[in-house]
């Protein structure tokens, strides 16, 4: 029900505007003496809030291994298609690792594609990717941002997590339980 | 310009000889009639006039011959103007003083107004010796202004 | 060469001399009011404003630098260097005489104004005192009302040489804005001279008169605040500044005249616009703030009878100057602007009206007061 409110009409005081003008005024001179919101942006950084989507980055585990297995849920859920993954075998003698099949050779993720959309942390079974806080990217060239393993796993570091999956695995491993 | 087909181009040069008359007057020592020169003619006269021929875009007039009345009045015009300039040139002491005289006639003590001014004495005089003309003059204005609003406004209850 | 004339030269070159410097000590505060523009415009909002240009040798000065980067001081520099070296194109359309011709008619005016105010006093060796200023002519204020009223053409040109619509446009509408309010102006102004006018006064319509007659009395703000009111407010429509600012009105005329202008023919206008609002400002002071009078109520005037007196004068000037500056942008930030046809309504229907009592009221009371000394 619409509910009709009736103007009042202006007394002479305000048919002349000149109250309403000093009180604009005074409005205006308070913010004057405000703190400053002004943020000195390269000098000063934003707080990023946690959950914050900036650029996706791969993260290692607490030992400092990749977490990615290169199962490329990642590289099909992408919208975009800025992800490319070159599975690679990790060789059975390497026993920090052992009970990984695989590990990328090759990761790259084409930051000029990326829509910061969050699919492929959502997709990972392994929480090996993670989009973090980093927000401002620029470079001379095309190729300069299309980003290597290398880098992106620079960029990301350590996730410290509890879970320990491969030491739980390798320890079932040596208790015979292997699937 | 008189010559000139654009209005625009008319209506700046006429600025230009508006400001060029105040500079006369300078030179006469009457500053006072210089400035007005300027502030009413050149500062509202004429930003009417432009006013005007910008906001109807008057287009530039086209080229055509002046019938034989206009020929023989410019004709008769520039006669009677050289005529004049003669008859000044002929006769200089015909010219008038070109100097503003303060009234030879100090007020006294109880009437104290110290004429100092070009100006005061320009006030003095309008409002004592030639009230009368001015007044007329301020008459003839308001005239024309009723007439112009009786010319402009539609008035709601005749059928045009 | 005779003495004669050596003393002629000597007066053409110092006059010369004199102009330059009051022109540019004008360029110079007009470049700090477009910094203050800024600056005080960020503050209203809650922001800092500029203070990131630096000069190389002089921001590096340890605590001076600094501060005098965070306030921005450099930024006119930057500005004027842009400007300057930005590429001037002239768009095909335009009529190129007048599209070339309209910055320096906008910046002469405002030049121009300077020459007859006066900024302070100085004592000659018998200790008379004289004023400050380029130009004391008796008709000061009927000058400046006629320069200034002549500023318009600068829009007008650039409006209709621009020979695109929103141009043309803000000069239309700058052309019927200025008429309507200097009429206002001028009324509002005669109460001013006849209060400065009494028996037996020599004001006359110079600047300096009407500030010793405010020396002797009240400052004419207090006398006839209604008279103020109104020049102040045909002053604002008359610099184009906020809430008046209609030939340029971004919002819906892109940038009014100035929208097919660019490069240094820009700066011209921005300055002159500029300019218009410095002596306006130094006008309002002059008219109603008392122009270096010290106290509004009483004739006392602390300045030295030397030099120093004189600084002190132009220093107490410029703070009156530099106050209405700021209340000039502070306005600017807090209104918005008027509509088209409220301006014309304001303009014709209530100022003008207003002016014109108000100068019956004051006629009748010094009427009164005269017939009764």
């Amino acid at each position: 029900m619409a509910k009709v409110v009736d103007r009042k009409p202006l007394t002479w005081a305000e048919h002349t505007y000149l109250p309403q003008i000093v009180g604009g005024l005074k409005i205006t001179l308070t913010n004057l003496f405000r703190k400053k919101v002004t943020l000195q942006y390269p000098e000063e950084r934003p707080v990023i809030p946690d959950g914050y989507r900036g650029i996706p980055t791969l993260v290692k585990d607490p030992n400092g291994r990749e977490k990615c297995v290169s199962c490329q849920l990642c590289e099909f859920v992408c919208p975009p298609k800025a992800i490319r993954i070159t599975p690679g075998a990790i060789p059975e003698e390497n026993t920090e690792r052992a009970h990984i099949e695989k590990a990328p050779q090759e990761f790259e993720i084409n930051m000029l594609r990326c829509i910061y959309c969050g699919f492929c942390q959502e997709v990972c079974p392994e929480e090996a990717i993670f989009l973090q806080d980093t927000f401002s990217l620029s470079g001379y060239s095309r190729e300069e941002l299309v980003f290597q393993k290398q880098k992106l796993y620079e960029i990301g570091g350590t996730l410290p997590d509890k879970h320990f999956k491969w030491d739980k695995k390798r320890s079932a491993a040596h208790a015979g339980n292997a699937h | 310009m008189v010559v000139g087909r654009n209005p625009v181009n008319g209506a700046m040069f006429m600025i230009l000889s508006l400001v060029g008359v105040a500079g006369l007057f300078v030179l006469l020592n009457a500053f006072f009639l210089a400035v007005l020169q300027i502030l009413v003619y050149a500062g509202a006269v004429m930003v009417l006039f432009l006013f005007i021929v910008m906001l109807l875009d008057v287009d530039v007039v086209s080229k055509r011959s002046p019938g034989n009345l206009t020929i023989a009045a410019g004709t008769v015009s520039v006669f009677l103007l050289g005529l004049g300039f003669v008859a000044l040139l002929d006769r200089p002491q015909m010219l008038p003083e070109p100097t503003l005289l303060a009234p030879e006639r100090l007020p006294s003590l109880e009437t104290p107004m110290a004429f100092v001014t070009g100006i005061q004495a320009y006030g003095y005089s309008l409002f004592t010796k030639y009230m009368l003309p001015f007044q007329m003059t301020g008459l003839l204005l308001l005239v024309a202004m009723i007439g112009i609003i009786v010319l402009s406004k539609r008035f709601e209850n005749k059928s045009v | 060469m005779e003495p004669a004339t050596l003393q002629l030269l000597t007066d053409i070159l110092l006059t010369f001399v004199y102009a330059g410097a009051v022109i540019a000590v004008l360029m110079g505060i007009t470049m700090y009011t477009v910094l203050a523009e800024r600056k005080v415009c960020g503050w209203l909002q809650g922001r800092i404003g500029p203070n990131r240009t630096a000069l190389p040798i002089i921001a590096s000065i340890p605590i001076i630098g600094p501060f005098m980067r965070g306030l921005g001081l450099f930024q006119p520099l930057a500005d004027g260097g842009k400007f300057l070296f930005k590429e001037e194109p002239i768009p095909a359309h335009v009529n190129k005489v007048y599209y070339q011709l309209a910055p320096v008619i906008a910046m002469v005016p405002a030049l121009l104004t300077v020459t007859v105010v006066p900024f302070g006093v100085w004592w000659d060796s018998v200790g008379v005192k004289h004023p400050l200023v380029l130009a004391n002519i008796e008709i000061g204020i009927l000058f400046l009302l006629a320069i200034s009223s002549l500023g318009v053409y600068g829009i007008v040109m650039a409006g209709w040489a621009a020979n695109s619509k929103f141009p043309f446009m803000g000069g239309i509408r700058s052309s019927a804005q200025m008429i309507s309010y200097e009429l206002a102006m001028v009324v509002s102004l005669l109460p001013v001279l006849m209060w400065s006018n009494g028996p037996g006064s020599t004001a006359g319509l110079s600047f300096y008169g009407i500030v010793t007659a405010q020396e002797n009395g009240w400052w004419l703000i207090f006398a006839q605040p209604l008279s103020a009111l109104i020049f102040l407010v045909a002053l604002f429509a008359e610099t184009n500044r906020l809430p008046f600012d209609m030939p340029e009105s971004e919002t819906e005329l892109v940038g009014g005249f100035q929208t097919e202008y660019g490069a240094f023919k820009f700066g011209m206008f921005f300055v002159a616009e500029y300019a218009h609002i410095v002596v306006g400002s130094a006008v309002f002071s002059l008219l109603f703030l008392g122009g270096w009078d010290f106290l509004p109520f009483s004739s006392f005037n602390p300045y030295p009878e030397n030099w120093f007196g004189s600084l002190l004068s132009i220093g107490w000037f410029l703070v009156k100057v530099c106050s209405l500056i700021f209340f000039f942008i502070w306005i600017r930030w807090t209104l918005p602007r008027f509509r088209y046809d409220q301006v014309m309504n304001i303009g014709w229907k209530i100022l003008l009206p207003l002016a014109i009592g108000n100068l019956i009221f004051y006629t009748l009371i010094l009427a009164i007061y005269d017939a009764n000394r």
